[in-house]
């Protein structure tokens, strides 16, 4: 998979995350993919309700080491 | 002097008082729709709407169209981080009574309210903690320079603190049941008082330290005005739950009888096996106590079931008559009741049940974790 941007808000607490994310996702062009890696356990079902009502793709999610990963496909 | 130029933090214990002296409040919860929907701020005079903070990133219009004037306002989330965020942009756009949780949903879960209960006949009292976010009540019995507490929460400074101000000794930690739905801090505020931790032994077959056998005929007293704590078996919620009769006035049920509702039979997986002594503990060996005793649950499910300064309390007579499980006269259908379309489980019931009995050690981050949600510990708890 072609990662187009990272957004690393490792030790960031709610709201960042996505703050972060949104701001990058708002700066891709279509087809585009955006990986968020995040240590912030609260913010997982945040993460998913969030890229289901932007209406973009969320292709996958992953954990690996408390570092949660996010892949997100700008439609 | 200039107001401050941004939204006010609200410590859980004022949103306590708010709630439960009825006062109007209007609640922004800004966390995601399930876990809003899982579990929230409750109260008579409280009036919740939800929008997902991540719906409010572009500005709050949208919010401030649907918050009522003139209405004190509190921004709501898991943490504290994201209802700052939001309540920051309502201030800025011109609600400028905008509060925030201090501490989110995890400091309301945390809070706890001591009330009287009323004094005991040799001198002492009773006192009930209602810890009103995630519905669980704890009691100590203070007499003498001693104190007894029972269904110790997590957060025993609180128990500490107040019995060391009444000048009392905590002697005895009792817990009527292997819990699910909380961790217990009987076992870790016995170990910071020196006190006796006590559990009933047929809850206790897998834990991993050394307690006192909750038995019937084991009576405990606590100071020299002998409050006596006179256990009862009462399975049903669990095979070891056992009661307590105080001063002979008191019935403490547990995760066995509360309010509105009766215990869930199936939290450590064996409600078929277990039905039947619930039946028993309810139908049979309550009805044969004293009918004018006070009874004093473990939880409570609703708002609607505080009382007068938030006390959970209910004379057994009167809930013979009005608490629906205890008022299904076909066998049957009782078991239906207790084992058929119950509520979600608690949060993390089995990692819970686990701590519980010493196998897992998750550190303070992890058990405030686990303990988020509401109690589920009621047949009809939705």
């Amino acid at each position: 998979m072609k990662i187009d941007v990272v957004v690393d808000t490792k030790g960031m607490a709610c709201p960042m995350p996505i703050v972060k994310a949104k701001k990058a996702l708002d700066g891709l062009a279509s087809g585009q993919v955006m990986e968020v890696l995040s240590t912030d356990k609260g913010s997982v079902n945040d993460f998913r309700a969030w890229v289901k009502q932007t209406n973009h793709e969320l292709l996958g999610h992953e954990e690996d080491n408390g570092v949660y990963k996010f892949y997100v496909k700008k439609i | 002097m200039e107001a401050a130029a941004g939204p006010n933090r609200m410590k859980a214990k004022e949103l306590a008082r708010i709630v439960l002296s009825k006062e109007e409040l209007f609640i922004l919860d800004v966390r995601n729709e399930s876990d809003f929907n899982d579990w929230k701020i409750e109260g008579e005079s409280i009036e919740t709407l939800n929008i997902p903070y991540f719906d409010l990133l572009d500005g709050v219009e949208e919010a401030m169209d649907r918050i009522p004037a003139g209405k004190n306002l509190l921004v709501v989330c898991a943490k504290e981080g994201s209802s700052k965020f939001v309540a920051e942009q309502l201030f800025e756009a011109g609600r400028t009574d905008v509060h925030y949780l201090e501490g989110g949903m995890k400091s309301w879960s945390e809070h706890l309210e001591p009330v009287k209960i009323g004094d005991l006949k040799d001198g002492g009292s009773l006192y009930q903690f209602v810890r009103i976010g995630k519905g669980c009540l704890s009691y100590m019995a203070i007499s003498d320079g001693e104190a007894a507490v029972i269904d110790t929460l997590r957060m025993t400074d609180v128990f500490a603190g107040f019995a060391a101000e009444r000048g009392a000794k905590i002697k005895h930690t009792l817990d009527t049941h292997l819990h699910a739905d909380h961790i217990s801090g009987g076992r870790k505020l016995a170990e910071e008082t020196g006190a006796t931790y006590w559990l009933p032994p047929k809850d206790a077959g897998e834990v991993t330290f050394s307690f006192e056998k909750l038995e019937e005929g084991r009576d405990i007293t606590v100071g020299n005005a002998t409050i006596r704590i006179q256990p009862i078996y009462s399975p049903g919620h669990t095979i070891g739950s056992t009661s307590f009769i105080i001063d002979d006035r008191y019935l403490l049920t547990g995760d066995i009888l509360f309010i509105e509702s009766i215990g869930r039979p199936d939290l450590a997986g064996q409600a078929e096996d277990w039905t039947g002594d619930l039946r028993e503990t309810l139908y049979k060996r309550y009805r044969d106590l004293p009918q004018d005793l006070t009874v004093l649950p473990a939880h409570f499910g609703k708002v609607a079931e505080l009382g007068e300064g938030g006390r959970v309390m209910a004379k057994l007579s009167d809930l013979y008559r009005n608490n629906p499980g205890l008022n299904i006269q076909d066998e049957d259908a009782f078991r239906r009741t207790v084992t058929e379309n119950l509520p979600p489980q608690p949060n993390a019931y089995r990692e819970i049940r686990q701590t519980n009995m010493g196998k897992l050690t998750p550190d303070e981050a992890e058990q405030r974790e686990m303990e988020i949600g509401p109690n589920r510990c009621a047949v009809h708890d939705r």
